[in-house]
Formats: C-alpha cells, structure tokens, sequence
C-alpha cells in the first residue's frame, strides 16, 4: 500500500509585528531589510502561546482533516521545535495527551533547528510502512526566539503545522525521502543561553544551500524525477530570498515556490516553515500535482521528499482552515508590546 | 498554589474539556460527575468530550490580576454556556474588549493557564475564543 | 421544627472594622469579647460553650486552632471552643450553631464570636487566600477572582433586568453614608454618584466603590435561653430564627447566577419558623461585598421581586429614614468585612437598632424586628437570621 499523508493541519498566532516597528527601535532602514530579507512582518505569539499550544492547535486541525480516523489509532507522535517549552519533558506528551492520543502510543520530541519535524515525518513513516502503527503524528511548532536588535528578530516567528502519516486514504503520497546530513556549525545555541547565534554569510553557501541543493538533487536522482515533473517547490523558508535562490540553482521555476512562500507574510517559523509551505501548496494542489519539498535545518542537514497531491484532498482539504486563513487573521503589536510578551524586560 | 498531583489530577478535563452525561436522562455535567444529581441512583453516568463550543453567558474584563496571572492583566473571563448545556467559567481570548457580547459564539482553544514559577511546571488548559467559520469562504471561492 | 427553648442575646459588640497594624487575632478577639461580656454583665467564667467564625487564620497568619486560639486567650479554657468555616459566612454559621447549642438545652451561656486578621498580608495574597471561597480547581485556577465572579453576575443581571450602572453605584453612596455616622466603621468618608461612577474599574462593571475593603476586625454575641436572658438584661433579643442553607460551590453550576438560592431557601425557612413576614421586618443588614450582592440579596430574601430592588434602591427608600432600611451601618461596603467577623457584626449592629443604641442618623426609629443576612462565597453558603425584640 502507499503510504503517504491522511490529515494535515497548520495554525499560526494572531499577532504580528511589522518589520518597521522593529528597525524603528534600532536605528535601522526598514526598506532595505525587508528588501534584503524579503519580509514584512512577522507571527508573534500570545502571551498564553507557546510551542505545544501551537500544536495542539496545528494537530487537531490535521485531526479535522482526517475525519476517517479514530485517536486511538495513531501510534507514534514526534513534536519538532527549537523552542520546546521544558528542556526536559517532552511536548509530544501533552499533544498526546490533549489529542486524546495517549496511552498506547510511543513520543518523543525531535530537535533538529528547523528540520526537527521532517526528521520526525522520516520517522512516522518508517513505522508505519514497517507495519508497527497505523497512523503517526508529526508536528512541526516554533515560537522562535533571537536577541534583541539581531538581524533574526526580524524573522524569528511563531507557528506549526501538523502531518498525520498513514496508508489508509491519503490525500498525498510520499513517494520517497531523502536526507543530506554533515556537522556544520552555522547557527547554533548553547543549553541555558536564551537567544541563538550564528555565523553571519556562513549560513547561506555552506550551510542552507549546499545542503538543500544536494539533497534535492539526490532525492530526484533517486527518483529518476527533474524539476519540471513538479508542479510545485517547498524550501524552507528563512528569509523571502534563499528559497527563490534555491529554486533558481536547481532549475525550478520561481513560480513553482511562490505559492508556498509564507515567509514574507509571517516570518520563519523555524520547524513549522517548510511544513507550512506544504501546507500552503496542499491548500491549493490538484489531484496528480506534484510536490518536492526539503527542509533545512542548521547544524546542519536536510530532508527532502516527493510527494504526490491524491483525489482526497478535495474533499479533505474543506475540513479545516487553510494556511491563508491564518495569514490574514492579524492584529499587529508595537515592539513594547512584543517586548513585554517576549519578556524581554527581564527582573 | 498548586501542588503537581493537583495539576496533574484534572489535567485530561482541562485538555480536552471532558464531562459527563447521563445516559438515563440525557443530562450534561461540567466537571464530570459520577452520580446524575437528577437521577440519583437510578442514572448512568459516562465521560463525554464537549464539542468545545458555546456562548458567552457573562464576561467580565478583571483589572486587578489573581496571583500568577499579573502579566494577563487586564483578563476577560467568561461563563460559557456549552452547546451541550452546562457552563463552565474560562478566559476569552484573541478577542477585543469592544468585540465582547453576551450570546456571543466562542469555541474552545488549547492555552497555557499560568506557570508555577519560572522553573516550574507549566499548566495548560481551556481558554474560548471567538467562533469563526470565515475560513470556509476561502474553499467556497475556490469552488467557483 | 421549633426551638427547644427560645434563645435570646444577652449582648454584642463589635471592635471598629480597619487595617489595625497593632492587633493580631488574639487582640482583635480579646477585644470585641471583653466589650461583649462587659455589656452582659456576666463573667467570663459563665460562658459555656464558644464558638468561632474564621475564614482562614491559616493562609491569612500561619494560624489554624482558632477555637482553642480565643478560647485560651480570653480566658475560657477548659469549655468547648469550635472555629467553623464557611468563607465569609462564617460569622452567620458560628451564629446560627451558638443558637443551637443554646436550643439544645446542653448549654445555657454561649459565646459566638467572629474575627479576621487579613492586613498582615499583600493584597494579591489576600485576594488569592480569598479565592478559597470559590472553586479553586474550576473558578480560581483558571483566572477567577472574587470582584471577577461578581461582576459576571452584575453583568448579567444588568442585562436581564435592563438595571443601569448607576443604580449600583446609588447602593455605595448609600452605604458610605450611613458609614460616616458609624464610629465603628472602616470608611467614613461619604462619596457622590460621580465619584463612584469614575473609580478605578476593579472588573467591570464593578468599580473601587463598588468592592467591600480588606478589613480586620472581631465580634462577639452572647447567647442565653430566653428566661436566663432577661436576668441579665431587659433588653434581650429574641432569635426567632437563624437558618443556613447550601448552594453549589461555584457560579458556573449554579441554576441562575443572577439568583443566590442558598438565600432564598434560608429566607423563607427562617420566615416560616419565625412566623412572620417579609411586611414585619423593620431593619435589614445584608451582605453587600459588592454592590451587586444587595441587590440580589434585597430580592432573594423576598422583599421584592427579582429584578426589581433598584427602584427601591433609586427611591431612596433604603436609607434609614426610608421605608426599607439596609446596611444601616454601612453594610461590608463602608463598616468593613473582616470575613469571619463580618456575620457576627452585622448582628452587633441589629441588637443596636433594636435597642434604639445605634447613632443619630442612622437609628431606625422604632425597630422590633431586623434581618441578617451573610453569604460564603459567590452563594455556596447563606445565613439568615431574624431578632426581635
């Protein structure tokens, strides 16, 4: 049987902060930095948010998706984040456990910077191709965190979306996956520091592209695909411009990704970012569309998967709300407000 | 103000909003109760899972903050009368105070109550959010 | 089912209601029992039975053991001492329980006292120790504060009867008025309309004028059967009848939270064993911890029909001097909630109108009959309680 996905569902917080209001406190020119980074506002998180709200939120719309199955029959659930609200105690606990999942299910929580969640997608699938569960869960989430007046507080967000991986009435098939994996430090951040660091232009040849480009590349060569046998391209999204490069190095047509490029609308949201691509492309895709998506995250490596759009997605797809949706619903802050939220005015 | 077993007790109910109902004559109850206090012996309780939505029965906008809830401050909390009957007191967010009405169509979200302190535990529960369904609209257009 | 002997007040006193920095439990107690046994004429060593009201000497001062507490420090041991609790109904129960200990024919004098030390703590303590009151694990965990749950049931009742705001504010500026002739009260200051209309919104639509204060005080009744009594005064007061009843714990499963039924069953049960009606009460004292909580409790005790108390109030027929006087010490609002103290006061304050003692302005003129009423909570919990003379 194919496996592939059998519910998929997003959510992102309300509140936005414009990339003006930040520059403004900083002394910076907004028009060029959004230019440069290709972002005009970012998704910020409720006071009472955080990462496993997010997704709960994110799953039970996934939940909606796949109407067709009982709680009790997903196995395995894996919560991707940089931000997981305990250093120990795992978030993929209390998603269980507000999913009415628990308790004969197996959970852990991934880390991988922002590919912790297509880890843990890599993972659901094993088991349940493997026949161990019926159906696994995985959920990408961030509330991202940067220090104050970094080049990332423009784009460090918040927001997930949620996978359920299956072979029983898929709206999309994952034909096949493929990682690129190698120790390279360009963004990192050490257990008790509060706000991560980076290596500057160091993140972007070495780091994002070589391995977005060769991972790409292998998983269609794995495939016997190219470039114009997708309909749609998802990379993960840490300003507006790397992916359209990406896009650009390995012969897709910018068009291809736009429609998934929800980073200049809400910012990086870190583990949620390519799966909220997806998510984007899966709101619109036709039947026999074709998707490749393949995360990045820092550290560094990335996952990439073919995946084919299947007829239930018309009717699934209406379940729940859709990545635009979420988009649209905003309100925005001032950067006290952001500040106060973040708890940046520390005691 | 809380021990951990305390958190840990009503933990499935705040999750995911379980009562009970009893099956002799139909009645909710919010918080789950083993016994129908209409009747008595004679009924048969069973947990149910509320749908999570409602209306806004009352609300009030709190200026001075419970302990662990100062930074919130000001709150809107709420009684919110279940679809299925009964009521159950709550915050009401991603809403403007202006917006607030009474008969007012809320569902449930899943959000952070307070944390014990910072290296405490975290709890989570139900808050109500305004209802909706305008999301449908972006499948309607499609359609067309 | 009727008394087994008729009890009767000998006395009772109350300290003066404020944020007394130099008075811990035992001296708020010794206080208001001293004032109490001195005005009987008894010695101490005639009280036989004593019972406390007190909310929570152990979140508010570290204390619990506050039976054995008053008992020892006013010099009562070895008799019975017993605290009960029932949030700010603790003064009426500890009331309603002396009665029966007298009734019962085991005990001839008895002591009933109430006191509360809330001051030594911040008031985001006090709040949080109050919110024991309600439901911790359903109302209070999840952000519920005492100004909040009553607000809920203003706004709701000022939605169902179509009652203005300031009608509630006409309730406060009533009540500090009869304060400001209250020596024993916390606040003697009088308010306008406007005044209270533009204070600091605490949780809307209650305002700073519309919450009782954080108050410490102490109150002691003596207690006798009815015969016993007069040989102590020629006053005594009869009670006719002092009845709790029970509602549910939180306002969330409440049958109408704009109704205190706990009220109402106690009302008509204490009407019924009194054999009297609603038309002989001369003088009310009623739990006003909020503004809203009159009203409610002017139409559950039965005096009006629900929904109908602000053209009472608005004609400023509850003033004293008026045809339905209430709180004519200033009710919580201006003469102070000492919680577990509260019950017991407001029957301080009725002995003295029915005595004709109270202070100038605000005597009731030719009292024979006054109503108590003192609520737990949101309404988990009412007392009423009827005297006469």
């Amino acid at each position: 049987m194919k496996v592939g996905i059998v519910g998929y569902g997003v959510y992102i917080p309300r509140w936005r902060i414009r990339t003006e209001n930040i520059a403004e406190v900083w002394g910076q020119d907004a028009e060029a930095i959004k230019k440069g980074l290709g972002v005009e506002e970012k998704s910020v998180p409720s006071m009472d948010e955080d990462t496993a709200t997010i997704a709960v939120e994110a799953a039970r719309n996934a939940m909606k998706r796949a109407y067709d199955l009982k709680g009790h029959e997903i196995g395995a659930i894996y919560v991707g984040s940089e931000s997981h609200p305990y250093a120990v105690k795992p978030t993929a606990v209390t998603v269980a456990e507000a999913l009415g999942l628990t308790p004969n299910i197996t959970a852990a929580d991934t880390e991988f910077a922002c590919k912790a969640a297509t880890a843990g997608m890599q993972a659901c699938l094993g088991l349940v191709k493997g026949g161990y569960v019926k159906y696994g869960i995985t959920i990408g989430a961030d509330t991202a965190q940067s220090a104050p007046g970094d080049a990332l507080e423009y784009t460090a967000a918040a927001g997930g979306a949620a996978y359920i991986v299956g072979e029983d009435n898929i709206l999309a098939e994952i034909e096949g996956t493929c990682s690129y994996t190698q120790d390279v430090p360009d963004f990192w951040r050490r257990e008790g520091s509060l706000y991560p660091r980076h290596a500057g232009r160091f993140t972007g040849e070495p780091a994002y592209f070589e391995h977005v480009i060769k991972c790409s590349k292998n998983l269609m060569e794995k495939l016997n695909t190219c470039p114009t046998d997708y309909t749609y391209a998802v990379f993960h999204m840490p300003n507006g411009k790397f992916p359209l490069r990406a896009a650009s190095l390995l012969g897709f047509d910018v068009k291809k990704v736009l429609p998934g490029l929800v980073v200049q609308n809400i910012g990086n949201t870190y583990s949620g970012s390519s799966l909220l691509g997806l998510a984007a492309v899966l709101d619109e895709a036709k039947s026999g569309d074709r998707i490749l998506m393949t995360s990045y995250g820092s550290g560094a490596g990335s996952d990439s998967f073919s995946i084919t759009v299947k007829d239930a997605i018309e009717q699934k797809r209406m379940l729940a709300p859709p990545v635009k949706y979420y988009i649209n619903k905003k309100s925005y802050l001032s950067y006290s407000i952001y500040a106060k939220n973040k708890k940046l005015f520390r005691d | 103000m809380s021990t951990t077993a305390a958190h840990w007790r009503r933990m499935k109910d705040r999750y995911r909003l379980l009562g009970s109902k009893c099956e002799t004559c139909g009645t909710t109850f919010f918080p789950a109760t083993k016994v129908c206090s209409k009747c008595r012996r004679k009924g048969k309780t069973v947990p149910i899972e509320f749908s999570g939505k409602g209306r806004i029965f009352s609300y009030t906008i709190q200026h001075a903050a419970p302990r662990m809830f100062e930074q919130h401050t000001p709150s809107i909390i709420a009684l919110v009368e279940l679809d299925e009957g009964p009521k159950v007191l709550s915050q009401i967010v991603d809403c403007e105070h202006n917006e607030l009405r009474i008969g007012m169509e809320v569902e449930a979200c899943f959000r952070k109550l307070f944390e014990q302190d910072r290296g405490g535990i975290i709890s989570y529960g139900f808050k109500f959010r305004p209802l909706d369904n305008s999301w449908t609209k972006y499948y309607e257009a499609k359609k067309e | 089912m009727p008394n087994k002997r008729e009890v009767a007040i000998i006395s009772a006193a109350a300290t003066k209601c404020g944020e007394h920095w130099d008075k811990g439990i035992k001296d708020l107690a010794w206080e208001a029992g001293v004032k109490a046994v001195d005005e009987a004429g008894i010695s101490g060593k005639d009280i036989e039975y004593l019972v406390v009201g007190n909310m929570s000497g152990g979140m508010f001062v570290g204390q619990e053991h506050i039976g054995a507490l008053v008992a020892d420090f006013l010099g009562l041991n070895p008799i019975p001492s017993l605290r009960v609790e029932a949030a700010c109904a603790s003064g009426g129960i500890a009331f309603s329980q002396g009665c029966l200990a007298v009734a019962s024919g085991l005990y001839d004098i008895v002591a009933v006292g109430g006191v509360e030390k809330m001051t030594d703590v911040e008031p985001e303590q006090a709040t949080s120790v109050l919110s024991g009151a309600m439901d911790f694990e359903w109302e209070a965990y999840f952000g519920a504060t005492f100004p909040g749950l009553y607000a809920l049931m203003a706004k709701r009742y000022m939605y169902e009867y179509n009652v203005k705001i300031e009608t509630l504010a006409n309730v406060a500026v009533k009540n500090h008025f009869h304060g400001s002739l209250n020596p024993l009260a916390h606040f003697r200051n009088r308010i306008t309309v406007e005044e209270a209309l533009i204070s600091p919104m605490v949780a809307d639509p209650l305002r700073k004028y519309d919450c009782s204060p954080v108050s410490d005080g102490a109150a002691v009744a003596i207690l006798a059967p009815l015969e016993i009594a007069k040989k102590y005064t020629d006053t005594p007061i009869i009670v006719k009848a002092s009845v709790p009843a029970s509602d549910t714990l939180s306002l969330l499963k409440r049958r109408d939270i704009c109704t205190i039924d706990a009220t109402v069953y106690a009302a008509n049960k204490a009407f019924q064993l009194a054999h009297m009606e609603r038309k002989d009460i001369d003088a009310v004292e009623v739990h006003d911890c909020f503004t809203i909580a009159e009203l409610l409790a002017i139409e559950d005790l039965g005096f009006c029909k629900k929904g109908e108390a602000s053209k009472m109030v608005n004609e400023g027929q509850t003033y004293v001097g008026g045809k339905f006087p209430v709180n004519m010490d200033g009710g919580l609002k201006a003469s102070g909630h000492p919680v577990g103290a509260t019950g017991v006061k407001q029957i301080a304050e009725l002995v003295k109108q029915l005595r004709g003692e109270a202070e100038r302005g605000r005597q009731v003129n030719g009292a024979e009959v006054g109503l108590a009423h003192n609520v737990g909570g949101s309404g988990g919990t009412a007392v009423v309680t009827i005297l006469s003379r």
